[in-house]
């Protein structure tokens, strides 16, 4: 029978309940399922970014000791890889799960080698020859558009996918017109490569007795890969199909979309009879992984003789690459147009977005999505317009802070917007506080004269979590509703079931759902099992990406519980002979108020619900409840962070000396949880500040192909972050929650390139395009000493 | 052409007949059936592999299988001793030191050598150490405090 829990846990930092099978290597990742029969799979890839398809001759592989068989885009009869999201006069390139006809990036696959071993597969992969007639690469997103550039498709002109504009064209123009000051910037936003540590993987098993296919895939999003792949790709019923996205080690929006290797893998178990797997290389996770970012902008901003905004007029070019991925469009058009606010009160904005196809590996969401891109562009521009009309940077965001607005009135931007509550002002004060901001300004100062370079960074920003309204996100082009699912499920014994259509890759949703269920029912978590990552156990969801669990997904399970403790306080009513409104429920029991000798346990309201001897006439037994919750509005978590680094004048190595981080995420269900993903989002944004770069050659080949040549952030390479909140609940959800996985990758990247631009600001530098590498740095301050 | 190998994983002996370019990451994994070595890369940048090897900490994606013959292998699976965790397992739970859980295996095994090698490791050295393992998801922060909770255990109970 269920016990009764002591203490609320909402907002206590629980040690996570998942850690103890990943710290004894107990944990069960898609590489390590394993079943009789198994057979392994390996993909020919492209060697040429863009190339006609002559032939493939798979004669000598079939040779191969161990192939068992070996399939082209000719054999393989499925339907090609959807696009989930439309914007108006978008071309949508076909997109077949093997190359057919022609090759539009290094590392497209081509063909697929099935075999009794991996390394049977792999020798099978190499012995496949391939007849390719090269064609010309065009790899920037801006180039791409240029008269003469190699086309990828014949019917699409120009590498044109989309134009896409959201603001007031003519009143930003006048806006211009008028301003005192106009701060100019081109920008790039560089290509990254998300490198999940956990190289995606699929294990495919058909069942040719019962029908059934069930596939193990990395995914964050299990019902929406079930459904994109059966409905579109695999054409069969999505009751003949089962997705189980198991232990997944991290996606950071890589295992979001479906690819090509599962929906080959599903074709050949389902032709071989036999279950197949495929686990890719690192260097596989480099070419066709779905990368981030890679915008070319011109943005510029326009100010009144008082230093107040008056206008933002933006220009972007991005990057979509050969074949639009699931959720491609959305990144650079509403995840970024509506974000160039940013936490400031600007009266007009104008963006154009020219969505530009490439010979590279598609571009899709990456940790941040098309936010990261937004404020990395608003935030530059103010530290320039700071530069430029001699006011500090923090004076200059304060003059241009959007009012406190906490009253349940939402701020209407000029860009689709409505953020749903914010006051920035304490967080800034905040961070400026534990920064000690007046006497590192006195330190630079001092330094300067010594002869170091040290920079002083800071930004703030507002991030949208949680999507999104399904009305509004279907008006937007979603091809999808963006609601979660959430089902409460009490057993006889009191003890509770939650299954939920988040996913967690890394986010503790076993720890932090478990303690909001807790909380509610006054059980303690033990008794408390949160079931995700299973279309066959867990009704339709929607995943988790865009920091949803928690306002979307926490929600429907917060609804759920709702459901159950009212049908639990009808029985209790019935078994205490008293009326629902005199019961109070408090740890864990109902009793009647004034009279508490008189009162019924959790555990048995749930067992009379499946006894069923004594209910109220006409009650169903049993007790369980679904909800769906669909947002009313994103949530918009905001804060600010400052960096101090310091350039070494000899070598441009730049070393972070201190990072400080004040985030308001709303109300925190897990603080130490939260800290943990505001450390590990700091530091993706660094590496994009720093030295990441996901390199094409012009002619077209992957330069940075594998971990030697791609700079992920080490251990020795980043501080110890400090970090706090200011907490204003979010008016949106029944919890006050927000989101917090993408607020630390949003801020540090222009935190830290304008601690970088700082510390050059005496050598005449005012901007450097991103990574800022040691050989980047040291040319611009050399540059200056000549 | 197949090889014997015989070695001693976390006091288990085993013996297979393998291929010589069997890596032995690979072996472990699929030959003895021990998944908590994990593989990240293909070019041993990221350390997930990273198992003790006659006491050394090495990255099990850079030997092959026969190259181990006859050594004493110890992977996560053998760190807790009579279902006690290690001190070190302990410290990445105590401190958050870790989200998805796919790197850390590596980490935890690099750790031991690590620790064996700076019982009171500064700041500085645990992140030196560390260098050859990758994490996407902590930002490294609480992989060293969890480590410095490791050292401190371990000092105290000496």
């Amino acid at each position: 029978m269920a016990t009764v829990a002591e203490d609320r846990l909402f907002g206590k930092s629980i040690k996570r309940r998942e850690d103890p099978r990943f710290i004894t290597g107990r944990g069960q990742y898609v590489d390590d399922v394993k079943l009789p029969g198994m057979t392994y799979a390996a993909f020919v890839r492209s060697p040429h970014p863009h190339a006609v398809i002559k032939g493939i001759d798979a004669s000598a592989a079939r040779q191969v000791p161990g192939v068992i068989a070996v399939y082209t885009g000719e054999d393989v009869k499925v339907g090609g890889l959807p696009c989930g999201w439309m914007l108006p006069d978008i071309k949508v390139p076909p997109r077949p799960a093997l190359a057919s006809g022609k090759v539009r990036y290094v590392g497209e696959p081509v063909a697929i080698v099935v075999a009794e071993s991996v390394y049977a597969a792999k020798d099978g992969a190499e012995a496949v020859r391939v007849d390719y007639q090269p064609l010309k690469a065009t790899v920037n997103p801006k180039s791409a558009h240029d008269k003469g550039a190699p086309k990828l498709f014949d019917d699409i002109p120009d590498n044109q996918c989309f134009y896409w504009t959201i603001g007031d064209k003519a009143a930003t123009e006048a806006a211009f017109k008028s301003a005192a000051t106009v701060v100019r910037q081109p920008l790039v936003n560089q290509r990254l490569i998300p490198n999940a540590m956990e190289p995606r993987a699929c294990v495919a098993s058909f069942s040719p007795a019962m029908g059934d296919l069930t596939l193990w895939v990395t995914s964050q999003n299990p019902h929406v890969h079930r459904l994109l792949m059966a409905a579109f790709i695999l054409g069969i019923p999505e009751t003949k199909m089962r997705v189980i996205a198991p232990d997944v080690g991290g996606g950071f929006g890589s295992k979001i979309f479906v690819y090509n290797e599962e929906v080959v893998a599903c074709w050949a178990s389902k032709t071989l009879g036999r279950p197949v797997k495929w686990t890719a290389e690192r260097r596989e996770s480099f070419m066709n992984d779905a990368h981030g970012r890679d915008h070319v902008t011109e943005a510029e901003m326009a100010f009144d003789r008082d230093g107040k905004i008056t206008g933002l007029r933006v220009k972007t070019h991005a990057a979509l690459g050969a074949y639009l991925s699931t959720f491609a469009p959305l990144i650079p058009s509403f995840l970024y147009g509506p974000l160039l606010s940013g936490v400031y009160k600007i009266p007009v904005i104008f963006c154009e977005v020219w969505g530009m196809l490439t010979t590279t590996a598609p571009v899709d969401a990456y940790r941040g999505a098309g936010r990261p891109e937004a404020t990395y562009l608003v935030e530059r521009l103010m530290d320039r317009a700071a530069d430029q009309l001699g006011v500090d940077p923090t004076e200059l965001r304060r003059r241009n802070f959007i009012p406190k607005f906490t009253d349940g009135t939402p701020y209407q931007t000029p860009v689709a917007f409505a953020y749903d509550s914010g006051d920035y002002e304490p967080a800034l004060r905040r961070a400026l506080q534990m920064a000690g901001y007046d006497a590192l300004r006195k330190e630079q100062e001092l330094g300067r004269k010594q002869g170091r370079l040290i920079g002083i960074g800071v930004t703030t920003y507002i991030e949208a979590c949680g999507p999104a309204p399904s009305a509004v996100a279907g008006s937007l082009g979603a091809g999808a509703g963006l609601w979660e699912s959430g089902q409460v499920r009490v057993h006889p014994t009191g003890a509770v079931s939650v299954y939920t259509g988040s996913h967690s890759h890394g986010q503790g949703h076993e720890t932090t759902f478990a303690q909001l269920v807790a909380d509610e029912l006054g059980i303690p978590m033990e008794q408390i099992d949160i079931v995700h990552g299973d279309t066959a156990q867990i009704p339709f969801g929607m995943g988790t990406y865009g920091s949803r669990s928690a306002c979307v997904g926490g929600s429907a399970i917060f609804r759920s519980l709702e459901k159950v403790k009212e049908k639990g306080r009808k029985i209790a009513a019935h078994l205490l002979e008293a009326g629902e409104q005199d019961l109070v429920f408090e740890k864990g029991a109902w009793s009647v108020k004034g009279a508490p000798g008189k009162s019924k346990a959790w555990g048995e309201v749930a067992l009379m619900a499946y006894l069923a001897h004594n209910i109220p006439q006409g009650m169903e037994p049993g007790l369980e409840a679904t909800s769906f919750y669909d947002p009313t509005n994103f949530t918009f978590p905001f804060g600010a962070h400052v960096a101090v680094v310091e350039i070494d004048p000899d070598t441009g190595h730049v070393k972070i000396l201190r990072y400080v981080a004040v985030d308001d995420v709303g109300r925190v269900i897990n603080p130490m949880i939260v800290d943990g993903m505001v450390h590990g989002g700091i530091a993706q944004g660094v590496g994009q500040a720093l030295w990441e770069h996901g390199i094409y050659g012009e002619d077209g080949q992957l330069v940075t192909g594998s971990m030697m040549d791609y700079a992920l952030p080490k251990a020795d390479q980043l501080p110890m972050y400090e970090t706090d909140r200011t907490v204003t609940p979010s008016p949106v959800n029944p919890l006050g929650v927000k989101g917090a996985g993408e607020t630390g990758t949003i801020a540090s990247t222009p935190t830290i390139v304008n601690a970088v631009i700082d510390a050059l600001s005496g050598q005449g530098v005012t901007h450097l395009d991103m990574p800022l590498t040691a050989e980047k740095v040291w040319k611009a301050a050399a540059a200056s000493r000549k | 052409m197949k090889l014997p190998v015989k070695m001693t994983i976390n006091g288990q002996t085993t013996s297979h007949e393998v291929e010589p370019r069997l890596l032995l990451v690979h072996y472990i994994r699929e030959n003895v059936g021990l998944t908590g070595t994990h593989v990240g890369c293909d070019t041993s940048q990221c350390g997930a592999c990273t198992i003790l090897m006659n006491g050394q900490a090495v990255k099990a994606c850079n030997l092959f299988a026969v190259q181990a013959d006859g050594a004493s292998i110890q992977t996560i699976e053998g760190l807790a001793k009579n279902g006690e965790l290690h001190p070190i397992q302990q410290g990445f739970w105590e401190k958050h030191g870790l989200q998805c859980g796919f790197c850390t295996p590596g980490m935890i095994m690099a750790a031991c050598q690590l620790l064996e090698r700076y019982p009171t490791p500064t700041e500085e050295q645990i992140r030196h150490q560390l260098e050859g393992n990758l994490c996407r998801c902590t930002g490294y922060h609480n992989i060293v405090k969890a480590i410095q909770w490791a050292a401190e255990t371990m000092a105290a109970k000496k």
